[in-house]
């Protein structure tokens, strides 16, 4: 029987033959961390005798969660994070350069057929770029940063085929959405996930981060795209080097199950709180009145995503009474935007900009909503106090059904602004 | 030996310790009294060591964050016994040392007598029945051995003593 993807990269990174279902010790190549989880794991490295950063260069730390800071003790943990950084050699990037999640891709820090860990469940995202990448606790990343590796339980795979084309208005977080609608919360429970088929084919890289990055939604440990000419095209754009070996899964590997989604007649996608698998077409949302509207997350915060809203938003104003808030999710992204256009068609719509970051998502600052506010977010989670108030309503939306429900101040479907 | 105390399905790691308690402490020691408070108020107390925490399928849902087991490390519980744990949950308590046993817990009744011995088999003193847990693969095991992950590297990777 053939390997799956997750099954070839564990057993290149473990330096044995291994089987899903094994528990292995693997070499890890890439290790993140952020604000949001790095004082937990220097509070774990301090349990490990004389403790090092085994391979700093290949140590990120980024702070996104909560920049520029709210407050003296956000602050202060950020302190701690720049002394740990410069003390041991590690990459940092400081408030403001934006999501830890886009910056780790855009600036090479991971290949194809890489072993990354990251302390912050969103990791997954890298699987875009043909690589196994996780989320782990604060032990895990102070182990992995001290001996360069770490246990997995190789995860059974599910083959996740996407047929069909895109209709007009439709991108891939409509995509994600009705995938984890679909299969639910727990539906791919620490499996591995491998996409395939048409769509995938013809979906760039942006779209392909985005899904990736909702598959933790449903609990997969990893989701992993192939290896292509979209992928080449989007590495040699951001002009990133290096040696890697793309990894494709045999014909006959053992797959746990395969699972198809035919597309071509998707309708824009919905999730209703408080679960993001709570999920309906937008002609059900229809009409809920909104009053604000966040565009951005590591979910949706791409120089792409940018652009779509735009192409929107300059077809009007935003909608009164609704605070439409845009955190682009780096600098390099403010930098397209802004060579683009679609920076100032923002502005000029009536947006409010942040800095480079996760903005508001986590609820810690840059625009808490208010009791009994409806919020369409492009965010990739709606739970109850997600986003710092339990009174308030999340809903989950692509950029463009985003930017269209802004102008009319209540749920719209984005396919009446097409053209 | 110790009691089991038993829960239902989908046990988040909100209810194993709450939001609003890690706001003023994040030492589990001071968190231990209020485990499970949200879900059985003044449970935390009645908790001895050597107790056991029995549950249904997916332990230890929601938050990856490393607190929640420690809570349950820092009350006494012996191990938590469940169908089946979230892989956030299972990953952390190994690598902290807490015995995390797959078993089919219906038959356990809360307030049964309980005892695990080495071979990983429960015996319910109450019923007189024995049940089966599911086998440790061997890495977790010498993890568990170990103390956690910390301590299992630490002796794998032992520096060579001069």
């Amino acid at each position: 029987m053939g390997k799956t993807i997750a099954e070839k990269i564990l057993g290149r990174h473990a330096g044995h033959e291994l089987r899903a279902g094994d528990f292995v010790l693997a070499k890890v190549d890439v290790m993140m961390g952020n604000d949001g989880s790095l004082p937990l794991v220097f509070e774990a490295s301090r349990k490990i005798r004389e403790f090092v950063v085994r391979s700093p260069e290949r140590t990120i730390m980024v702070l996104d969660h909560y920049c520029p800071s709210p407050s003296k003790e956000v602050s202060r943990l950020q302190e701690e994070v720049r002394g740990f950084a410069s003390k041991y050699g590690c990459v940092l990037y400081d408030c403001g350069e934006g999501i830890c999640h886009r910056l780790i891709p855009e600036n090479g820090h991971v290949l194809p057929g890489m072993l990354v860990v990251g302390a912050d469940s969103h990791t997954v995202t890298y699987g875009a770029l043909n690589l196994f990448a996780t989320g782990v606790g604060s032990t895990d990343l102070a182990v992995a940063m001290n001996w360069g590796m770490l246990w997995f339980h190789v995860p059974k795979t599910i083959r996740i085929h996407i047929e069909g084309t895109l209709p007009p208005g439709l991108y891939a977080k409509d995509v994600a959405l009705h995938i984890v609608g679909s299969m639910g919360s727990s539906g791919a429970a620490s499996r591995a996930i491998e996409f395939g088929g048409s769509a995938i084919d013809e979906m760039d890289i942006e779209g392909r981060f985005t899904l990736c990055n909702m598959m933790v939604e449903m609990g997969a440990e990893t989701a992993i795209m192939p290896f292509d000419e979209m992928t080449h095209g989007w590495l040699e754009r951001l002009k990133i080097k290096g040696d890697y070996e793309p990894v494709k899964a045999d014909d006959d590997a053992g797959t746990e199950r395969e699972i198809s989604y035919e597309i071509s007649r998707l309708e824009p996608q919905i999730a209703f709180p408080h679960e993001v698998d709570n999920v309906r077409p937008v002609s059900d949302a229809r009409g809920i009145p909104i009053g604000m509207a966040f565009l951005g997350t590591c979910t949706n915060g791409g120089p792409e995503d940018l652009r779509i809203a735009a192409g929107i938003l300059k077809k009007g104003r935003v909608h009164r009474g609704v605070q439409l808030i845009v955190s682009p999710a780096s600098r390099r992204v403010v930098e397209e935007a802004l060579a683009d256009g679609s920076y100032q068609i923002l502005v000029e719509s009536g947006a409010m900009v942040n800095c480079p970051g996760c903005g508001p998502c986590v609820g810690a600052h840059g625009g808490v909503p208010g009791d009994n506010v409806n919020v369409l977010s492009t965010a990739n989670r709606n739970f109850l106090g997600r986003m710092g108030n339990r009174e308030a309503n999340i809903y989950l939306s692509s950029p463009a059904t985003l930017a269209a429900s802004a102008l009319m101040g209540e749920i719209t479907d984005p396919r009446e602004f097409l053209a | 030996m110790g009691v089991a105390h038993k829960f239902g399905d989908n046990i988040n790691t909100d209810y194993i310790i709450a939001s609003k308690r890690k706001r003023d402490t994040v030492d589990p020691h001071k968190l231990a009294q209020y485990l499970m408070e949200d879900i059985r108020p003044g449970f935390g107390p009645q908790v001895k060591g050597g107790d056991f925490l029995v549950a249904g399928s997916n332990f230890g849902c929601g938050s990856a964050m490393e607190i929640a087991p420690l809570v349950v490390m820092a009350a006494g519980i012996r191990a938590v016994i469940a169908k089946s744990y979230a892989r956030s949950f299972y990953r952390n308590a190994i690598n902290l040392g807490l015995l995390v046993l797959e078993a089919d817990t219906d038959p356990i009744d809360d307030g049964d007598d309980l005892d695990v011995d080495q071979s990983g088999l429960i015996h319910n003193l109450t019923k007189g029945e024995e049940i089966q847990t599911r086998p440790f693969p061997s890495l977790i095991r010498e993890i568990l051995h170990a103390g956690g992950i910390i301590p299992y590297m630490e002796r794998k990777f032992a520096k060579a003593t001069p």
